[in-house]
């Protein structure tokens, strides 16, 4: 018997221009905040975007947005909602505010029910939201998905960065273009990760300050377009994403 | 019309292993359809229908209906899924992704949700036959 699936994948992406995983080694780092407040810099400058939760155990883009009854429509497919100017994708859409307990053959069939059944229609960008790691989830967006970039998040902290190095390294193995790793909640002005990412030849995009004040601007974009990050997502949308 | 997209998947496979098998003229197509997922037999045949290429012209569609076997990776139990013991949104959203069943449904012994789907998850693509 064969899972009919896969093969309609690349049929569904064919019209999206360019496909980012924001990724990181290790939880808690802010990959769901890069990862939004990147499709809302990039939605905000005309580009159509995407923006899809692929975190499924731990969804949080939704709340970030501030996301209150969307639902896809169904029409030869499921057509992700415009939400605040993005096309939005959760899991949470058909989990509600249950615990999604799946183990890792269920995140994989999850995941290519999604990436098959899922209209995204024409878009410039489409931002991934990564669960942390470098499992099923990585493993099968990189097998599915052969237009794939990676844009990495990492804290200051050297135990978050020895996990991107090998997530990196496992990338690399794959041939997975790398755009480049951010260093988010930056309590001070130190080069380290700087310095070491360049050590592992990859490019170094910016450094996020700690911002005591982005717990305030969770729900409301328009509060979460004037932080501190979003101001550092613009240097990597017009240096790097654009240039 | 979720259905529609799936016919496109089972389509893209069925023209694959027709190309692969060298295959002029596909006959037959039979595809089971896991009870987990509770698609519409009728969405779907009009959708393969309407979606075949020329060398499907003539072929048939079979479609065979699965039980959904589910068992409880805590206690081991074993049971049927049943859709009447869910409400219909419930449903729904299992058959838009069938894994969201782990948010709503629970070992009917040992209330634990980590079960593991063993039969009857969704579409598959069972067997083709044509002609080289």
């Amino acid at each position: 018997m064969i899972d009919p699936r896969e093969d309609v994948i690349t049929e569904r992406l064919k019209n999206v221009s360019r496909i980012i995983a924001v990724s990181s080694g290790k939880g808690g780092v802010g990959k769901s905040l890069v990862a939004t407040t990147l499709t809302l810099e990039l939605a905000r400058r005309g580009y159509k975007v995407g923006l899809f939760d692929l975190d499924f155990t731990s969804p949080s883009t939704h709340l970030i947005l501030g996301v209150k009854d969307a639902q896809p429509k169904e029409e030869k497919g499921i057509v992700p909602p415009i939400v605040n100017g993005l096309a939005y994708m959760t899991l949470v859409y058909y989990s509600g505010n249950q615990a999604a307990p799946l183990r890792g053959k269920d995140i994989s069939n999850a995941l290519i029910e999604l990436l098959s059944v899922t209209q995204w229609g024409k878009l410039d960008f489409l931002i991934i939201d990564m669960p942390p790691g470098i499992s099923d989830a990585v493993l099968d967006l990189v097998r599915l998905v052969k237009r794939i970039e990676f844009l990495i998040v990492t804290t200051s902290s050297l135990l978050a960065f020895e996990t991107v190095k090998k997530q990196v390294s496992l990338l690399r193995d794959l041939k997975v273009p790398i755009i480049g790793i951010v260093e988010n909640m930056k309590m001070n002005s130190a080069q380290t990760i700087e310095r070491e990412t360049e050590k592992i030849g990859v490019k170094f995009l910016t450094g996020i300050p700690f911002d005591s004040t982005l717990e305030e601007a969770l729900g409301d974009v328009t509060k979460l377009c004037n932080t501190a990050i979003a101001n550092k997502i613009i240097q990597i949308v017009e240096k790097t994403l654009l240039s | 019309m979720h259905e529609w997209a799936l016919a496109e998947a089972v389509i893209a496979a069925a023209e694959k292993i027709a190309e692969k098998e060298k295959l002029r003229e596909v006959k037959e197509v039979t595809i089971k359809v896991g009870e987990l997922q509770q698609v519409e037999e009728d969405i779907l045949r009009f959708a393969l229908s309407q979606l075949k290429p020329s060398n499907f012209k003539n072929a048939e569609f079979r479609i065979t209906k699965a039980r959904t076997a589910l068992r409880c990776r805590v206690c081991g139990n074993s049971w049927l899924f049943k859709r009447n013991n869910l409400d219909a949104a419930t449903v729904e959203a299992i058959h838009f992704v069938p894994e969201v069943a782990h948010s709503y449904i629970k070992c009917p012994k040992c209330g634990s949700p980590d079960f593991e789907i063993t039969e009857g998850r969704g579409v598959w693509l069972e067997n083709i036959k044509g002609v080289r």
